[in-house]
């Protein structure tokens, strides 16, 4: 019986990103809420499965039966099982939000979605260089579409930005890979880390220029300085749901850096991998400098949420600069923990914005809010959050990170950067909840309140801080599980 | 024959990138297929260049690696398709924006702008 769980993450968007468009579910937007709803939840289930089943072993899904090094492979492994499991439990938030109303700004919202959903699943199971390509083209091609969905001069002209920068990564990444195939002869990521010993000295070299070209590849995707100019202007142009749902995004590049440079060719004797390394602390240290002005400068609440993206990009870039087992393992809970949270916090932004009126979501004095005491209960709950101040989650996140700095000098770059990121994070939220909730006008808001669903999607987000903090101590020892795995499978192929 | 190959590769490559940082949408998008060209040869090559030799292990000394034929072909659908939607999306833009610039303002509009504001600068000091 062969175990055929990888695939279904892959398979059950696709299929409903098409089922959507036929006539029947084109008619009525509720029935493309209920199935797309429905398909979300399935691959919920099936992700949790997946997840379960990959502590026990490591699945590799051959897809028409190749034999491992020639075929096509889905590796479901701890670490993309994890990021599965995470896009799914933010993907049920985001079709929730979706649900109020969002969806009917523009045509085909849950097909978009789900066929960026298929291609992130695909993107983190794929076991072949090639594919991660292709799903990176697919995830791609969606979120073209839904940043510009709902139209609007801002969203089109900040997605001609994206796209183009994007596609020229694409080219980049295809320029990797044609490296990595040349000198390798093979694009699949296990056999490419048995094969590096066998390089000569000539080959290692271009071998070294595909992995600095992926760094630039990887570091668009996540927006590390000189790369992040698209990301504040889009993600404050994307409708809420979309802004939350790319909040996994910028982890898609990490992950890519997690499972490239640290999984596969992190560990490797041949590889000197100063340069590399060199280039991770200069970037994670040049984008947290940028993120900070970025926090400090906000005008609204959406830019500055952008900017906390960049901000939690770089804290995390800083565990890719370590490279260690324990590093990884502590990127891990703070990557799961801010991308709950940034979602949280785009979604609460719209919310926000709605129930101040014209005002919308800009640091200036309106009328008071409907929900005044909720919205600023859930703001104080996020805000805390995201600095890391206990004891919600970004606090055992940062404290995991720091720990996991060694060396004397790591300890200065580490703490001194990601603690000056904090404060400014402080400092800008402390900014934006006393403009927004306590500088208000004596206009008296209407009586009309903001409707279950989005609050509903909002306190999935917001209640995962509290949680994952109860759950720390099964959750650290997963992830180290995790990390371990993601670490040591390659020296152990060294060492055969 | 390799030589004459990587030049291609090369001009294709220098010419994308100049195209490439030009300011209104259709050079760039230009530059994105011209880029894509010279990555399709770059990739094609990784397989090595040989002539007339069949992808078949064992029936001869020297084969064709079949592969990168196969990526190239996958390379080419999936750029032909983005460079399609880039194309309507600039024409979307220009409809949204009544100007093909990439960042939506025409170039000495913005120096209009950026005189504006130094005026008022200076009235203010």
């Amino acid at each position: 019986m062969i175990n055929h769980l990888p695939i279904l993450p892959v398979l059950i968007p696709s299929l409903t990103g098409a089922l959507l468009l036929l006539p029947v579910f084109q008619r009525s937007i509720q029935r493309q809420r209920l199935l797309s709803l429905a398909a979300t939840l399935l691959t919920l289930a099936v992700a949790i499965a997946l997840f379960a089943s990959s502590s026990e072993a490591t699945t590799h899904y051959l897809l028409g039966n190749w034999e491992q090094p020639f075929g096509i492979v889905l590796v479901a492994d701890r670490l993309s099982t994890l990021l599965v499991l995470l896009t799914a439990v933010l993907s049920c938030g985001v079709v929730l939000y979706a649900s109020a109303g969002t969806d009917e700004d523009g045509s085909f919202f849950h097909s978009l979605l789900q066929y960026q959903l298929m291609g992130i699943y695909g993107a983190f199971l794929t076991g072949d260089m090639f594919n991660l390509f292709v799903f990176f083209e697919i995830l791609l091609l969606a979120s073209y579409g839904l940043l510009a969905h709902s139209g609007g001069k801002a969203r089109i002209r900040a997605s001609v930005q994206y796209v183009t920068l994007n596609l020229i990564g694409s080219a980049l990444f295809l320029v990797a890979l044609g490296l990595m195939y040349g000198t390798l002869g093979t694009l699949n990521i296990t056999n490419m880390a048995e094969r590096v010993a066998l390089l000569r000295d000539d080959q290692l070299v271009l071998l070294e220029a595909a992995l600095l070209i992926l760094i630039v590849v990887f570091g668009l995707k996540t927006a590390l300085v000189p790369l992040h100019f698209w990301l504040v202007r889009s993600y404050s142009a994307a409708t809420a749901p979309v802004a939350a749902l790319f909040a996994i995004m910028t982890k898609v590049g990490i992950y890519g850096f997690y499972r490239v440079h640290i999984g596969t060719f992190g560990h490797q004797p041949e590889l000197s991998d100063g340069l590399i390394q060199t280039l991770f602390w200069l970037m994670a240290a040049v984008t947290m400098v940028v993120a900070i002005v970025g926090v400090l400068g906000s005008k609204n609440l959406r830019t500055l949420t952008a900017n906390l993206v960049v901000l939690s990009v770089a804290t995390l870039m800083f565990t890719v600069a370590m490279g260690s087992k324990e590093a990884v393992s502590a990127g891990l809970y703070y990557l799961i923990h801010s991308t709950l949270v940034t979602a949280a916090l785009f979604l609460l932004a719209d919310i926000i914005a709605q129930e101040r009126g014209s005002a919308a979501d800009n640091f200036v004095a309106a009328r008071p809010m409907r929900q005044q005491t909720l919205m600023g209960l859930t703001f104080m709950a996020v805000a805390v959050t995201v600095v890391g101040m206990p004891p919600m989650s970004g606090f055992i996140g940062k404290i995991l990170i720091l720990v996991a700095a060694q060396t004397g000098s790591q300890q200065l770059a580490a703490w001194s950067f990601i603690l000056a990121g904090s404060l400014a994070a402080l400092i800008g939220l402390s900014r934006a909840g006393t403009s927004l909730l306590w500088h208000t006008t004596g206009i008296k808001a209407p009586a009309q309140t903001t409707s279950v669903l989005p609050i509903a999607a909002l306190m999935l987000f917001v209640l995962s801080a509290p949680v994952m903090v109860v759950l720390s101590g099964p959750l650290t020892n997963t992830l180290a599980l995790v990390a371990e795995q993601l670490v040591t499978s390659t020296t152990e192929v060294a060492l055969q | 024959m390799e030589g004459l190959y990587a030049i291609c590769v090369g001009v294709l490559t220098s010419c994308g990138i100049y195209l490439l940082l030009r300011g209104r949408t259709f050079p760039v998008i230009l530059g994105l297929i011209m880029l894509s060209y010279a990555v399709n040869l770059f990739l094609f090559a990784s397989g090595r260049l040989t002539f007339n030799m069949a992808p078949i292990l064992g029936e001869s000394e020297h084969y064709t690696d079949a592969l990168p034929q196969a990526l190239v072909l996958t390379a080419i659908v999936i750029g032909f398709a983005t460079t399609a939607f880039m194309l309507v999306l600039a024409i979307r833009a220009y409809s949204e924006s009544g100007n093909d610039h990439v960042d939506g303002k025409p170039a000495d509009e913005r120096i209009h702008d950026n005189s504006i504001a130094a005026d008022k600068g200076g009235r203010k000091a």
